[in-house]
């Protein structure tokens, strides 16, 4: 096990621990906004960090990249159906929010 | 090594089962399909997992494709979710 490995493995556990984590969250939280949350953040990171974790295992650059794309592909399309189905929910059934708050759509 | 990605794809398959417990247990449709994306995000890092595993990184594709597939998922259940039938 060499330097490299070491990396790996501690990088992929940390991204394990966030997907367990956006599990529990997914069980736990009350509402669906707080489950959105959980989610589609902490499983993007536990992702990144997979993802950060096998770069320095892949044998060419072309696959290394091919990576990114596919942590791009899916902080993006997280980061809008997150966006979509808020709004779906919102308009269903609108929850009132202590404090002010201006966007009226 | 070896071991290592064993295990965290076994604890990643553990946590996405656990997950489907959302889909029987949510009160409205968007928490099931909540639990659909959570399908979509650990089948992502469970296959790249496998692909560095076996050195076969054609899985990395089938990767791709799933993320994309379950992005299309959600936009469908907003645009034809309240369709009268």
């Amino acid at each position: 096990m060499n330097f490299w490995d070491v990396f790996t493995a501690s990088f992929c556990v940390f991204g394990v621990l966030f997907f367990i984590a956006g599990t529990v969250g997914l069980l736990r939280f009350p509402d669906v906004y707080c489950r959105l949350h959980a989610l589609t953040k902490a499983d993007n990171l536990g992702l990144g960090l997979i993802v950060i974790g096998l770069m320095p295992q892949t044998t060419d650059m072309y696959h290394m990249f091919k990576l990114l794309v596919i942590w791009m592909l899916v902080l993006f399309a997280s980061a809008t159906s997150c966006h979509l189905i808020a709004r779906h929910e919102f308009r269903k059934c609108p929850v009132e929010y202590e404090g002010e708050h201006n966007d009226v759509d | 090594m070896n071991m290592i990605y064993a295990f965290l794809s076994i604890s990643l398959l553990i946590s996405l089962l656990v997950g489907v417990i959302r889909i029987f247990l949510g009160p409205t449709k968007a928490d099931r399909m909540l639990a659909a994306q959570l399908f979509g995000s650990v089948g992502v890092a469970i296959l790249l997992l496998q692909s560095a595993f076996t050195h076969n990184w054609v899985l990395m594709d089938v990767a791709l494709f799933l993320s994309f597939l379950a992005s299309i998922t959600v936009i469908a259940f907003v645009k034809l979710g309240d369709v009268k039938r």
